[in-house]
């Protein structure tokens, strides 16, 4: 089960072969989707040879191979990590009855809405994208974020495998659908306001994959623990290929923090700027944006879809087997509120915070990945360091939103904030300035002025290797 | 009252536009817009948030307020487009942390209220001739639909998301309270097995599906939307003449109030706690009517025919919200019967003038609010009164009407063209025709009489239910009343309504008396508010549990 069958038309792992209905509905809807791949996916660049990992198996260890591929002749395809024999619903009011192998009438529309939200995700994170090519500040790097673009590509399979699979009707219309909303489109724009902007620049880029991509990790980890078997399975897949797409943010930033200290050197000023670097507070806003827009994306702090997605046993916490206790009643979370302009700690019912809950797990690996940079500053001899902001501060959605909260999370009027804008998030001149950066660097080896080279390359490749061949 | 249930009077039914916290009124020309922005923090009470266009009656309050003003104080306006400027929802429909946590009594006079608001949409349309478009710019989700369905077209954004649903049945097992179900099949001629699927699919359909099948009109791209609203409300502006340039404006209430009454000009409400008795006294104009349309039109707001059915309306709501227990309303009437019929004169006469025609609108939505009222109402026609032409439509909408016979024949009723159609009940037959639905020569004895009629022979005619003398009277209506205020309430509402709509349904009776019944059932049954319900946990951590028996 484990080996991909790859003398089929769609590569999978689930004998898709002796399901005759499911197979013609996938090949069918494959064209749709490599037109959209053409019209949508990276500008450019499709005709030209990338060197990308392909799965070859889902057994953890040696699950990829790579090649030099143009990216329309990706083999996407339909992976699920391996069934788990005996697997008991591990949460909620199921717990502990036999997982679902289809889906249970009376949780249709839930599932099919979690589904379809986490998957039009893959999708728009491609089209966000689709201009960077132009702007690469290295081969490696264009590499990378094709790699990332191919696999938010799989991962749009992977989801589309359980709609066509186990949704009937429904199921192959709003496949469809998931090709025919556009990011940023004013009439069928994406379903998340995050993933309805462009991303213009590689230092977004660095920030989305470590932020905006974490918070998918983590949804991923939540519907990894699910009832639903396939959902289960599916996920469990998509987090070993999401785990690069972490990475390739977190070393971006990295490799900017690095570049930028070693400018502040040359410069008798430290200013960056005389030299074509990217200012340490430009970073650090950039930071606080991605930060605070990418928490929205858990929903509100208390929530009864949240409380329902539990109970069902549909999505669980970021790995359920660490708890001790499985159905999450009677317990309570404590919420900090703003009541008559103090915070106030409330108690919530534990269901009712399980955004909270997941978004805690989330905020704690990224005080983690902060801190892995901060170690890497202070290695370069300066006392600078890069600081998450306050989980209150800049929010759209919850119940944070509704006020003005400073960096540090304290309650402040809406003109103070207005005040410190400029302090705290990027302005249209910092991201102008970032943008008048962006100059493609195609020659292998070569790294564009405002980014250091990393340490190493892919696949024990060097970093002068030609991993796009222009 | 239940553990979690709150009750809250309301201290007044009255606003206007400067007061609006959810609603916002802009005109353009013929066209003027509702816009629907809920301010999550100003709902009634404090225990719920109004979040994503989620309304309690506070909203409702405003929406009727502002339907009524346009009918009156704008009568140039053809066409009101209904739209919301909260991004991807049109409206959420009823709050339901506040219906999970509120009385029974309160739940019901909130369907009730929200639905006359709604029916008021439709008969501002059928009456005053303006088209209602319900611009769904985001999400109409359950009684957000249905306040779509309300008007007379609907259009939802296509942008891939949006939808129109009624997820009541399967999100809250309940079913929707607004005439959502009556009007997707008797108004909108929806097929019933593709309603049956609509009804039970919580994410509803979205504009391709919701058009197909009749469940909204149309549907523009986010980029055509503007335009394309825009120019449906000017195909439908061209459809009908301009009714007036300028309006009549709807003054503020003067009103007394105590512990146990509310004196406005016309009407006193009077309520005794003890006894459970509510008394609404109806005084007759003591000043000249008014010559013609100009001169009716230059009293506005304060010519006698139309204040006395506001007050009346007004005493209504809050015998309906706020006194819950006052399970009887006598009705009387006091002043000189000439000056009724002498006001009710000028308003027919001016029949075909705008405002004249508003007036009679108004006195029938009040007479088929007291049709609709669930207390016990006995009309009291003794020493003073004057229920003559439009005022003995009262006695007619009563479950009971005691009439004194006196000695020297002083006390009468006289029934004129009032009773002959100008105030049609929700089944569209008049009072008198429901009345006599065995014996419909009694009908036109009772319009050809002319002149006045005293206690006996109004009792002859099946115009009044008892006739006592004076030696009878006073223990006659005493022990009536006494009697009443011992049966059981829940009873009685359903005996009443049961006994007051006589002949076949319309869509506007099928709303109240089939629907709103059926649901009220379903709110008190354990499946929707026991503590397992469905009603009662969403939002809870907890999920529901059914008692499978069906009824």
């Amino acid at each position: 089960m484990a080996g991909i069958d790859y003398s089929q038309l769609i590569p999978n792992n689930v004998d898709l072969s002796s399901d005759r209905r499911l197979q013609r509905a996938l090949e069918k809807w494959q064209p749709a989707y490599l037109d959209w791949w053409k019209d949508m996916g990276p500008e450019g660049w499709q005709a030209k040879d990338v060197y990308l990992r392909t799965a070859v198996s889902t057994e953890p260890g040696g699950w990829a191979m790579f090649d030099m591929v143009r990216m329309p002749d990706y083999r996407w395809g339909i992976f699920l990590a391996d069934k788990v024999e005996d697997r008991k619903i591990g949460f909620g009011d199921h717990m502990g009855e036999p997982v679902w192998q289809t889906i249970p009438g009376e949780y249709r529309n839930i599932l099919s809405r979690i589904i379809v939200t986490q998957a039009d995700t893959e999708p728009a994170s491609v089209e966000q994208q689709r201009y960077l090519g132009a702007t690469a500040p290295s081969l490696y790097d264009m590499r990378n974020l094709f790699q990332v673009n191919v696999e938010e590509g799989r991962h749009l399979w992977a989801m589309v495998y359980l709609l066509h699979g186990y949704f009937g009707r429904d199921g192959r219309e709003e496949a469809e659908e998931l090709l025919a909303r556009r990011s940023g489109d004013e009439d069928k724009p994406r379903i998340l306001d995050a993933f309805n902007q462009l991303c213009p620049d590689w230092l977004t880029f660095f920030c989305f994959t470590t932020f905006t991509d974490r918070d998918g990790k983590y949804q991923l980890a939540a519907l990894a623990e699910s009832g639903f078997d396939p959902l289960s399975r599916t996920c469990r897949f998509m987090l070993t290929e999401e785990a690069h797409h972490l990475f390739v943010g977190q070393m971006g930033v990295e490799r900017v923090l690095r570049r930028t200290i070693e400018l502040m050197k040359q410069d008798p000023n430290e200013d960056v700027t005389n030299l074509g670097g990217i200012p340490f507070d430009i970073i650090q806003k950039y930071v606080n944006y991605w930060f605070s827009y990418s928490i929205d994306l858990f929903g509100s702090e208390v929530s009864s879809n949240a409380a329902d997605f539990f109970a069902a046993g549909i999505k669980g916490r970021y790995r359920e087997d660490k708890y001790e206790e499985h159905t999450a009643l009677g317990q309570i979370k404590q919420v900090t509120k703003l009541v008559d302009d103090r915070l106030t700690v409330e108690e919530i019912p534990l269901r009712n915070a399980m955004n909270e809950v997941l978004r805690d797990d989330y905020v704690a690996d990224c005080v983690k990945v902060v801190e892995k940079w901060n170690r890497a500053l202070s290695k370069l001899d300066t006392d600078l360091r890069i600081k998450l902001p306050s989980n209150r501060f800049h929010r759209r959605q919850g119940i944070y939103a509704t006020h003005s909260y400073d960096i540090d999370g304290n309650p402040i009027s809406a003109e103070a904030f207005e005040a410190h804008r400029d302090e705290w998030l990027p302005t249209a001149a910092d991201r102008e300035y970032v943008a008048s950066l962006m100059k493609p660097v195609y020659e292998p080896g070569k790294m564009a002025n405002w980014i250091a080279a990393p340490k190493k390359g892919i696949n024990g490749q060097e970093t002068q290797f030609e991993y796009v061949r222009v | 009252m239940g553990k979690h249930e709150k009750f809250q009077p309301i201290p007044s039914f009255e606003t206007n536009p400067a007061q609006y916290r959810h609603w916002s009124l802009a005109f353009d020309g013929a066209v003027a817009t509702l816009t629907l922005g809920i301010d999550e923090n100003n709902g009634m009470r404090s225990d719920y948030l109004l979040k994503l266009n989620s309304y309690d009656v506070g909203v409702d309050i405003e929406l009727r307020d502002a339907i009524e003003r346009l009918r009156f104080e704008h009568p140039e306006v053809r066409t009101v487009v209904i739209t919301s400027d909260i991004p991807r929802v049109f409206c959420a429909g009823a709050n339901i942390r506040m219906l999970a946590s509120s009385t029974h009594a309160f739940k019901v006079n909130f369907c009730k209220y929200t639905n006359e608001t709604r029916v008021g949409i439709e008969q501002a349309s059928a009456e005053s001739g303006v088209t209602f478009i319900a611009a769904c710019n985001g999400t109409a989700s359950g009684g957000g639909y249905e306040l779509a369905e309300a008007c007379n077209e609907i259009y939802l954004i296509d942008d891939g998301s949006s939808a129109v649903s009624l997820p009541e049945v399967p999100l809250l097992g309940v079913l929707p309270g607004t005439g959502g179900l009556t009007r997707l099949v008797d108004k909108r001629k929806v097929r019933r097995d593709i309603a049956d699927v609509f009804c039970t699919k919580a994410e509803g359909f979205r504009a391709r599906d919701a058009v197909k099948y009749r469940i909204v009109d149309g549907s523009f791209p986010r980029s055509k939307w503007d335009a394309g609203i825009a120019a449906k409300a000017s195909e439908a502006s061209a459809r009908h003449a301009t009714r007036s340039e300028t309006g009549v404006t709807l003054t503020p209430f003067k009103v007394d109030v105590t512990e146990t009454s509310r004196h406005y000009t016309t009407v006193d409400l009077d309520l005794d706690l003890k006894a459970r008795l509510a008394t609404i006294t109806v005084k007759a104009p003591t000043e000249a009517a008014p010559a013609d349309a100009a001169a009716l039109r230059a009293e506005g707001a304060e010519t006698w025919s139309f204040r006395v059915w506001r007050e009346l309306h007004d005493a209504l709501q809050h015998l309906r919200f706020n006194h819950p227990t006052l399970g009887l309303i006598l009705f009387k009437t006091t002043g000189d019967a000439s000056a009724v019929l002498a006001h009710d004169a000028t308003l027919y006469a001016a029949k075909g003038d705008w405002f004249a025609d508003e007036v009679l609108w108004y006195q029938a939505r009040t007479l088929r609010a007291v049709d609709n009222t669930s207390r016990s109402m006995f009309a009291l026609i003794d020493e003073g009164s004057c229920f003559v032409g439009s005022l003995f439509e009262i006695p007619l909408a009563c479950d009971r009407s005691y009439m004194l016979e006196d000695e020297d024949g002083a006390v009468t009723v006289q029934v004129t063209e009032a009773s002959g159609g100008a105030y049609p009940m929700a089944t569209n037959m008049t009072r008198l025709q429901c009345r006599f639905a065995g014996e419909p020569e009694k009908v036109n004895e009772a319009l050809e009489a002319g002149s006045t009629i005293d206690g006996p022979d109004a009792y002859d005619m099946g115009l009044v239910t008892m006739a006592p003398d004076d030696i009878d009277w006073e223990d006659e209506i005493r022990i009536a009343i006494e009697e009443r205020a011992s049966l059981s309430p829940d009873a009685l509402t359903g005996m009443e309504q049961n006994l007051r709509f006589v002949g076949a349904e319309t869509p506007e009776c099928k709303i109240y008396g089939r629907l709103s019944a059926w649901q009220n059932w379903i709110f008190q049954r354990p499946n929707a508010t026991g503590d397992d319900g469905a009603l009662t946990l969403f939002g809870q951590p907890e999920r529901p549990t059914f008692d499978w028996r069906r009824t």
